[in-house]
């Protein structure tokens, strides 16, 4: 099952990489990772996807906890919080296909941000799954490459953690 | 105004701090002339290899209750220290330790003598601080002992560039210590406190296990207590051995691959076991889902994330474990144990009354223990080193008031030595005693020459048998090409060495002289090595 979790850190340098570190001392892995700064500019906020079992998660939070710059952590179901991710995914097009390319894009709400005579770049900011769809739809025309940001969560209504 | 050198010293001075362990270097220079002017109020003691420096402050933080403070310079002075740190870590030992670094704008370009210690610690430390500003000293100082010594104690580095110790500042004073990602949980669940004693009530063969978490919350009286008043047996793991007499009438043993027969039986027949800060590792428990499946596991520990790592509790109590204890002992504890207990006790009398074969031609390593516990003061402390050593000195050495103290959980071969120097200097009256083989004594015996220096009366039980005799027992059971790369035949004569340090020793090979051998060590005045000449396919296993 795949869960989030969310981490609030001090904004010092060095932090990403006891988090990181530890994840891979401990066997832990993780699917993706975003970090940014937060409302409190002393603060970071990292989210992680992971594909754990119960007492995976569980002992993950635990050891996240015991790191000092670690502030707060919480595991999340998928369903408890809204979640977004940034991809953009430059393509083959040449003067034949772009139409056809154009019509994925308009039928997935999304838009083209970029363009020369041989590539388009698409930009997608929905769910992982939605954005995994796209880049399904656009391996035929030969995709060239791909940036994801990693999923971004908050919980729902007016909770925080 | 202020340099970050002074306040270096400073911290230490706020600390209580009278000594520390290093070994001087370019980059740590401008503190070890801090240094130098506080030498009445700090006694610094030179090592001779670094390692032995966070060994040493390990031991003195063991006995001590303090934390014990290493000062090493960058690069190779500081990777050296890393096994010491790690053992710390492993162990949870208060230590912090003070590494120069190279001048702040010269670090990450790999010039003499750099070396990133904070990264190369990361996965063995309780935090580290690599410090830009000297102004961020005061606090860092006072947040590094508060957290060595805090919740789950563990070792603290501070690497501070050299030109970071030489920047000068304005000192104001950094306040309390307040860090919002650093709260350690100290009261037990009160509910839960109830909830386990009522578990312990309803128990037919209740069982406490003690770790060496008793030992780091200072709470081995809280435990007699509980284990008394609820007529409880106790077993140990390594690094709980001494939390209560070898004879005290509840006492089962350790238990454990190497562990007492009676100890792993009370473990594996116990309805409800309580366990007391142990993580319950490999070496300890080795089928820990077997024990989940039949016991009612109470887990008692001061790092929620030992609650469940290796062994579902069935109850958890996260907190400190002298409190816990405490609040325990004032609850109603009364579970009908008594057929458990004189089962587990005849079992007990029957395994110490066990007559240990006598040897022909060399020193019988388990006979020899129990010969040494005999004489040894009430109150001495034993330091064990790491190999068969370890194991015969755990089971087979008897201790009342005194200490037992090894390198349990990282099993650092060398640790004894300097571990005992550190516990000579928290208290230089009580008889320390250090056992060891002859592989792990040639890994430390440089420090030979910080002890002498020092005078320091350390008596060391070395084991002689030319080999690595751990190794070569599990390479003889499991290996098919039996026993490789454990011979040592070009080791020293110990006699002479000691003689070249000044150091009275006596070499044994025949039984008959062992009481007689070991009275003279331990009335000799100043240091003494007893070299016991033992055979080779000694085992450690159980008679």
């Amino acid at each position: 099952m795949k869960q989030l979790i969310s981490v609030l850190v001090e904004n010092q340098s060095g932090v990403l990489s006891k988090i990181s570190g530890l994840f891979a001392r401990r066997g832990f892995n993780i699917d993706s990772l975003a970090v940014g700064v937060t409302e409190d500019k002393t603060v970071s906020r990292i989210t992680m996807l992971a594909d754990s079992g119960n007492s995976v998660a569980e002992q993950m939070e635990k050891q996240l906890n015991k790191l000092v710059p670690v502030i707060k952590v919480r595991t999340f179901e998928e369903n408890e919080v809204v979640s977004k991710e940034l991809a953009l995914i430059k393509v083959s097009a040449t003067n034949k296909n772009r139409g056809e390319i154009r019509d994925i894009v308009d039928m997935m709400h999304t838009r083209i941000i970029d363009m020369s005579t041989s590539t388009v770049t698409i930009e997608i900011c929905d769910s992982p799954e939605k954005i995994d769809i796209l880049q399904d739809m656009m391996r035929p025309f030969g995709i060239k490459e791909v940036a994801r940001t990693g999923v971004v969560s908050l919980q729902k209504g007016s909770l925080n953690i | 105004m202020m340099t970050g050198a002074q306040a270096l010293a400073k911290g230490l001075e706020e600390h209580n701090v009278d000594i520390i362990f290093g070994y001087p270097g370019a980059t740590i220079a401008p503190f070890y002339n801090e240094l130098a002017k506080n030498r009445d109020k700090i006694t610094h003691i030179l090592v001779r290899e670094e390692q032995n420096a966070a060994h040493m402050a390990s031991g003195y933080a063991r006995v001590s209750g303090e934390v014990g403070v290493c000062v090493v310079t960058s690069g190779p002075g500081a990777t050296n220290l890393i096994t010491g740190i790690a053992t710390a870590y492993m162990d949870s030992i208060p230590i912090v330790a003070i590494t120069g670094q190279v001048p702040k704008d010269q670090l990450g370009r790999d010039v003499f003598q750099e070396i990133d210690i904070t990264g190369a610690c990361a996965p063995f430390i309780k935090h580290s601080y690599l410090v830009k500003e000297a102004s961020d000293i005061p606090r860092i100082m006072r947040e590094a002992f508060y957290i060595a010594s805090t919740g789950r104690p563990g070792p603290v580095l501070i690497d501070v560039p050299s030109d970071v110790q030489n920047q000068t500042f304005k000192y104001t004073d950094p306040g309390r210590v307040n860090i919002r990602g650093y709260k350690p949980t100290t009261q037990g669940n009160p509910k839960q406190i109830s909830k386990v004693a009522k578990q312990i009530c309803a128990a037919k063969r209740p069982l406490i296990c003690a770790g060496g978490g008793v030992f780091g919350a200072n709470a081995a009286a809280e435990l007699r207590k509980l284990s008394r008043k609820g007529n409880i047996p106790v077993v140990t793991t390594m690094m709980g051995l001494s939390t209560l007499p070898t004879d005290d009438p509840l006492n089962v043993g350790m238990i454990g691959m190497h562990g007492h027969k009676p100890a792993n039986y009370a473990l594996n027949h116990a309805d409800v076991l309580i366990i007391v800060g142990a993580r319950v590792g490999d070496r300890a428990v080795q089928a820990p889902g077997k024990v989940e499946e039949t016991t009612v596991t109470i887990h008692i520990d001061i790092d929620p994330a030992e609650i469940g790592k290796n062994m579902s509790a069935t109850i958890p109590l996260v907190g400190d474990v002298r409190h816990i204890l405490k609040k325990l002992v004032d609850e109603e504890i009364n579970p009908d144990s008594e057929y458990w207990v004189s089962e587990l006790r005849q079992m007990v009398r029957e395994d110490r009354a066990k007559e240990i074969p006598p040897r022909e031609g060399t020193i019988g390593p388990k006979g020899f223990m129990r010969k040494l516990g005999a004489q040894l003061d009430e109150d001495a402390y034993v330091v064990a080193d790491v190999g068969q050593n370890q194991i015969w000195a755990g089971k087979y050495i008897s201790v009342r008031k005194g200490r037992f103290l090894t390198s349990g959980g990282l099993g650092t071969m060398g640790y004894s030595l300097p571990a005992a120097i550190g516990v000579k200097f928290a208290y230089p009256d009580k008889q320390t005693i250090c056992v060891c083989g002859d592989g792990s004594f040639q890994m430390s015996m440089n420090e030979l020459s910080t002890m002498v220096e020092n005078g320091k009366d350390i008596k060391i039980v070395l084991f002689n048998n030319n080999k690595l005799g751990m190794v070569n027992e599990l390479q003889k059971k499991g290996y098919s090409e039996g026993p490789f790369g454990v011979q040592m035949p070009g080791i020293p004569d110990f006699c002479k060495l000691a003689d070249a340090f000044g150091i009275k020793s006596r070499r044994i090979s025949d039984e008959s002289e062992i009481d007689d051998a070991i009275k003279e060590m331990l009335s000799t005045e100043g240091g003494f090595i007893l070299e016991c000449v033992i055979d080779p396919d000694e085992s450690t296993m159980a008679q």
